[in-house]
């Protein structure tokens, strides 16, 4: 047993871990954190698989955004340990028979032939660049693939936002852009106002100081 | 056109650069700070610092237990006690001043008729336990016979104001 | 390098006469020891410039403001950070009641170690860094993107309303910001065809010094790489999450001794890491500014590469420390108006316009 495979039961093991926890904690915050190692253990597998862009690029956007924003909205729900629990027993089944599809579907196309070739890691020459691989994938072989994934998520972003935008007559908000558009000169407008003196006026006191307006 | 010339300006940040300039330039003004300890700032004669109760020349205490400024004390930081003396004359018995609840105003000394409560120009005094600071009258008489040179310079070079 | 290291220590061990003994002990080893003694080189300078870089901001923000600072501990204030470290160090370590006791621990360190492990990819001289790895920039993304947890489990764990609404300011802030940073970062390797930070220098240099660096095509990813960077290291104008004036001190609200040291530790070396990055990506790392240029060219190039390094990381930490004396702190609506709809939008289109400038015959970088 080498180095390498030393480390790879050790990810495994955190990972298998940490991936139970994620279920098993009852505090959710302490479930996200969990998942969030799982995240990473599962970055250093692909890391031994020489897969440096993935590894890193799972590190980034995973546990670099999306978690952060999970731990955001746990953190701010007040969730009842209590009433999550009711209806354990009652969804069961339903659980069981999800767990059991996923797990034939990926024997199924994991354990077949036909579907796994190529799933061996091959040891590529050492100017064999990942990154370089998969780009060239991406924009080649699968170009229309990604680009319709991209315009999904671009919709499912515009229709996000377009849900929870509505103009609240209510509210009272302030338009950053305009306040920072306004200058000197539109708010202010020096007059130059002759004084009473030099015009020569005499002052009326009829109205004991109080101005007309 | 002005709108295009004010986008740009935002965008080249130029006010901020304005408000940096301001700040660099300070960077190499010449410091205000007195260094306390070894440089003090000039006093006025009318400092309002440390009590002191004054004496006559003859050495007779002023101080004629009238309880002017004891009344006046905004913070009630003064406690007067009074008894005849053998020779007939009102004294107090007790003058305290408790210097934690003195806002150094100075109206104690304002309201003294004869001048026997004073304010000097000590501020670098303290106290290292619960009650060094509270002042009696004994502490307050040694204060003034301590000072009294400096105090009757100040009240000389105020005469011509009042 | 390696190997006329081990020769040092075997002399060094043989002349004690230790070497005998750890000979089979060393040998295979050494690739780790060596490993560990260039980490040990990194993180200490690191961390004491971490040490005066806070005597220095406190004496700069001083000066800006017309007063000299902290000169009372050592000349010229010298003996200040050491003083601040030994107080921070003898403070006892109060842990609040119903707070998530290990989290709560655990929250400085994850704080401080991405800001330390960041460290590894920086170029300081031509071949001068600890890993040169190809994936360099991506590493350091990830690296700066961790540091938010430190923040957001201290401001959770800590069980009190202040710390926590630090936290979730710090994590919104964050979260958005780094997208204008990465979009920036696009540009660079956009420009530099390589994510090794070796190569992004090395893309740099040309017969024309400082006309070669990235900071003139790429300017406006520039300014906003370093502003960006300036809100993901929550310092002022942008250090929303520790707004004294409205939630006391945020996220480290509940820290005392070692605990509130290691986050000023964390923060300090982000801000240094920033400096350097933004040098070494824009600014032509290791390069010489004059290089190429007639008669001070020539002279100027006999200077070792490290000393070009620091002095523009230095600049650069200056003028940090100079916004934080300009500018008063933003509001949390501006600040993020700023992120999502001032920068995002800049970046995104800088990338397009990169891209399009680089296949013309007018790129000339």
């Amino acid at each position: 047993m080498n180095f390498e495979t030393v480390l790879f039961y050790l990810f495994a093991a955190v990972t298998v871990f940490a991936a139970l926890r994620v279920i098993t904690a009852r505090n959710p915050l302490h479930a996200v954190l969990f998942l969030v190692l799982a995240f990473v253990s599962s970055a250093g597998i692909w890391m031994l698989l020489e897969a440096e862009f993935l590894a890193i690029t799972l590190v980034l956007v995973y546990v670099g955004a999306v978690m952060v924003l999970f731990l955001f909205v746990v953190m701010m729900l007040d969730i009842n340990i209590e009433q999550m629990r009711e209806g354990f027993l009652r969804w069961l089944p339903v659980g069981l028979l999800l767990a059991g599809l996923i797990l034939v579907q990926m024997v199924w196309v994991l354990g077949d032939e036909a579907t796994s070739v190529g799933m061996t890691p091959v040891k590529h020459a050492a100017d064999y660049s990942n990154t370089k691989e998969l780009g060239r994938l991406i924009y080649t072989d699968y170009v229309y693939p990604f680009e319709i994934a991209a315009v999904l998520l671009l919709v499912a972003m515009v229709s996000a936002i377009a849900l929870t935008l509505r103009k609240r007559r209510d509210s009272k908000r302030q338009d950053i852009g305009k306040q920072l558009k306004v200058r000197r000169e539109d708010r202010v407008r020096i007059v130059s106002i002759p004084s009473a003196h030099s015009a020569g006026v005499v002052q009326d006191t009829s109205n004991n100081g109080h101005t007309a307006d | 056109m002005k709108k295009i010339i004010d986008f740009f300006k935002s965008f080249l940040l130029l006010e901020l650069l304005k408000g940096m300039s301001v700040t660099g330039k300070y960077f190499f003004a010449r410091h205000v700070t007195v260094e306390y300890p070894e440089e003090k700032t000039p006093q006025s004669f009318r400092f309002r610092g440390l009590h002191a109760q004054r004496r006559y020349a003859n050495g007779e205490e002023r101080c004629i237990a009238c309880k002017l400024c004891e009344a006046v004390c905004p913070a009630l930081a003064i406690k007067i006690e009074v008894a005849e003396r053998a020779d007939g004359s009102r004294r107090t018995t007790q003058y305290d001043i408790d210097l934690v609840k003195c806002i150094f105003c100075g109206f104690c000394e304002e309201s003294c008729p004869v001048d026997a409560i004073v304010e000097t120009r000590v501020f670098e005094y303290h106290g290292e336990n619960r009650g060094d600071l509270y002042y009696t009258k004994a502490m307050l008489l040694a204060n003034g016979d301590r000072l009294e040179t400096q105090i009757a310079l100040d009240r000389a070079a105020d005469a011509k104001y009042r | 390098m390696e190997a006329q290291a081990l020769e040092l220590a075997q002399s060094l061990l043989a002349f004690v006469g230790l070497w005998d003994p750890l000979k089979g002990f060393i040998e295979p080893a050494w690739h780790t020891i060596w490993t560990l003694l260039k980490i040990v080189a990194i993180i200490v300078p690191v961390m004491l410039g971490v040490a005066y870089y806070t005597l220095a901001e406190r004496k700069v923000l001083g000066f800006m403001q017309v007063r000299p600072g902290p000169n009372r501990v050592g000349y010229w204030g010298l003996m200040q950070p050491i003083a601040d470290g030994l107080k921070l160090l003898c403070k006892e370590v109060i842990v609040p009641t119903n707070s998530n006791r290990y989290l709560f621990l655990s929250a400085p360190v994850l704080a401080l170690a991405p800001a330390l492990a960041a460290w590894a990819v920086i170029p300081f001289d031509d071949g001068l860094v600890l890993a040169d790895v190809n994936a360099g920039l991506l590493y350091l993304l990830a690296m700066t993107s961790l540091g938010v947890y430190g923040v957001i489990i201290a401001g959770w764990s800590s069980n009190s309303k202040y710390a926590f609404l630090g936290a979730l300011r710090s994590a919104a802030q964050i979260v958005s910001y780094e997208l204008a940073m990465g979009f920036a970062l696009v540009c660079v390797l956009l420009a530099a065809q390589s994510m090794n930070f070796g190569d992004i220098v090395r893309g740099q240099s040309s017969e024309y010094g400082l006309f070669g660096w990235f900071f003139i095509p790429l300017f406006p990813m520039f300014v906003v790489y370093f502003i960006a960077g300036v809100a993901e290291t929550n310092r002022s104008p942008f250090d929303l999450a520790e707004d004294e004036s409205v939630i006391v001190a945020g996220f480290h609200t509940e820290y005392s001794g070692m605990g509130f040291a290691i986050f000023f530790l964390a923060e300090y070396a982000n801000m240094i890491l920033i400096t350097a990055l933004t040098v070494v990506m824009f600014m032509g790392g290791w390069l010489n500014p004059f290089h190429g240029w007639p008669l001070i060219g020539g002279l100027t190039d006999a200077i070792p590469g490290l000393f070009w390094m620091l002095a523009k990381m230095f600049v650069f930490m200056y003028v940090y420390l100079w916004l934080r004396a300009t500018f008063p702190r933003y509001r949390y609506d501006q600040l993020m108006r700023l992120g999502w709809k001032v920068f995002i939008p800049l970046t995104l289109v800088w990338v397009v316009v990169v891209a399009a400038w680089m296949q013309t015959p007018w790129w000339l970088w």
